[in-house]
């Protein structure tokens, strides 16, 4: 088994809100991460598969083919976008580092046919990061 | 959903690798100039990793506002721009970054309950880090 990552980066804007909170509730919990119209990050992504290397080609995965999956199914989603309001998953959803990791895994797995998805791991600065495997 | 946390965080102090339980030589040895008598400092840096079930309401497995207050109240100010050989728990102790990272796990271990804690890493410089789990085998 060999583990093969790849890197993109993106950046977007969020902010912390969840409506069934008062708005006292919402600023004491999130902070200035509840300003109402929000902050941006340049988000680094990193996406590990994981298989056998193909006889044939020396491959885990065509890294072609995972550039353009990640690329069509994720920032082309999420890049330069106001998360809360542009990406269907944080219409009802608030866009943490946390949720955005299991989103972007969501959208990733059922995509990926060589290989298999093993963590997606987003960085919100480069002081924090959140790893999703996939885990219920 | 399982989701694992890290935030990374830095401090600067100095310290001195020498044993008393062993001679001279054998402290020079087995440290090199990490055994020079006064000491010599880096910049460590300090990666807390948690985990937990992402919370529905607030998106996240434990407010960073509780992690960072309490790395800042019970690490940096206690680690930070310190001689590590003058602190109590390297009295007896080799203040190595294997040590120090461990001692540091056992800190948030007993005192931080906002999340599993799963890990410390630490980098002494940016050519070496260390980790470690409470024992455990670490995942990557």
């Amino acid at each position: 088994m060999v583990y093969l990552t790849r890197k993109a980066e993106f950046a977007a804007s969020h902010y912390y809100h969840n409506p069934e909170f008062t708005p006292e509730q919402n600023r004491a919990l999130f902070g200035k991460c509840n300003n109402p119209n929000g902050h941006g990050h340049n988000y680094t992504l990193e996406v590990t598969v994981k298989g056998s290397v193909d006889p044939t080609s020396g491959f885990v995965v065509d890294l072609k083919q995972l550039k353009d999956v990640m690329n069509r199914e994720v920032l082309d989603a999420m890049d330069h976008r106001f998360l809360n309001k542009e990406v269907p998953e944080f219409l009802h959803q608030i866009p943490t580092t946390e949720n955005i990791a299991i989103a972007i895994w969501q959208r990733l797995a059922p995509k990926l046919k060589a290989a298999q998805l093993h963590r997606v791991r987003v960085y919100e600065t480069p002081d924090l990061f959140v790893d999703f495997y996939g885990e219920a | 959903m399982k989701a694992y946390l890290t935030r990374r965080y830095l401090f600067s102090a100095s310290h001195r690798l020498h044993t008393d339980a062993m001679p001279e030589d054998w402290n020079r040895a087995t440290y090199g100039k990490c055994n020079n008598p006064y000491g010599h400092g880096h910049n460590y840096q300090v990666e807390v990793t948690v985990s937990g079930a992402v919370d529905r309401g607030t998106g996240m497995v434990c407010n960073l506002v509780d992690l960072d207050g309490f790395v800042r109240a019970e690490i940096l100010e206690r680690f930070g721009h310190q001689n590590l050989n003058t602190l109590p728990e390297f009295r007896d102790l080799v203040p190595t970054t294997e040590n120090l990272c461990i001692r540091i796990y056992e800190i948030l271990q007993r005192g931080f309950h906002h999340a599993h804690l799963e890990k410390v890493r630490m980098e002494e410089t940016m050519m070496n880090s260390f980790a470690y789990a409470g024992g455990k085998d670490l995942r990557d």
